[in-house]
């Protein structure tokens, strides 16, 4: 259904929490090339950042596991993020979904799906576990004049 | 230093900065939980001004001061967040929880 991406990016990273912001700021610089506005902006920091920091402090519990961050962007200024991860994976992933369900620690809300689906335009999430999980978040920003693929 | 904390006779403020993700949370609500223990308020609130991005990291921090205030007896004001930070916060109807000053 979907068309071949008319730019792609990839970064692998080590699922430390100081990457957390990495990743957002990397996203960001590359959702620049569509030239969005700065709630455009904010609002895929802000996904990429609940995205990753779910496989930061879920998938891998207790040792460091590789994250992967890959952007791409298409023809209908659609962008497409998918975070990846090969960790422990969620066995119930709806109940993952579930605002205010958490089984991290006391600095977590549960409200990290929450806040990607009401930021993104489609939140969609495969999981196995044992095997990992990858989230894909969408979101076709606003044409403006002057844009140039 | 991410907390800065002014004031006195049980009113306090407390001004965060910088980023509140789940990289700097903890660290962000053992300080906000130290000033709030220390002084007992009466009013604390909590200046976000300067806070340059929020996730849902911040949703936890602000419920956990919320909490530790009104069980000390006090209420609480969410001051000043910048537009990112006060969608997060509005996405998960804090604002409907704890008085907002915009």
């Amino acid at each position: 259904m979907k068309k071949t991406p008319i730019n792609e990016a990839e970064l692998t990273f080590l699922s430390r929490s100081a990457n957390e912001g990495f990743a957002r700021t990397a996203a960001a610089c590359f959702a620049a090339q569509l030239d969005p506005t700065l709630e455009e902006v904010n609002d895929i920091k802000t996904a990429v950042s609940e995205a990753v920091t779910n496989a930061i402090v879920h998938a891998y519990p207790d040792r460091l596991g590789k994250v992967l961050l890959r952007l791409r962007l298409y023809e209908d200024q659609t962008l497409e993020i998918q975070v990846r991860d090969w960790g422990v994976g969620i066995a119930d992933v709806e109940k993952a979904r579930t605002p205010l369900f958490t089984t991290g620690s006391e600095e977590r809300s549960g409200m990290g799906f929450t806040i990607m689906e009401s930021f993104m335009d489609q939140v969609r999430v495969r999981s196995a576990p044992g095997k990992g999980t990858t989230v894909v978040l969408r979101r076709t920003l606003a044409r403006r004049t002057g844009y140039r693929p | 230093m991410s907390v800065t904390c002014t004031g006195g006779d049980r009113v306090f403020t407390a001004s965060v900065s910088g980023e509140v993700d789940h990289h700097r949370a903890r660290r962000i609500m053992e300080e906000l939980e130290q000033a709030i223990d220390g002084g007992a308020p009466r009013q604390f609130t909590l200046d976000l001004s300067e806070v340059t991005f929020m996730d849902s990291s911040g949703i936890a921090v602000v419920l956990r001061v919320y909490r530790r205030v009104r069980a000390l007896g006090g209420e609480m004001i969410v001051a000043h967040p910048p537009a990112q930070a006060a969608k997060v916060l509005k996405a998960a109807g804090i604002d409907r929880l704890i008085r907002f000053l915009e």
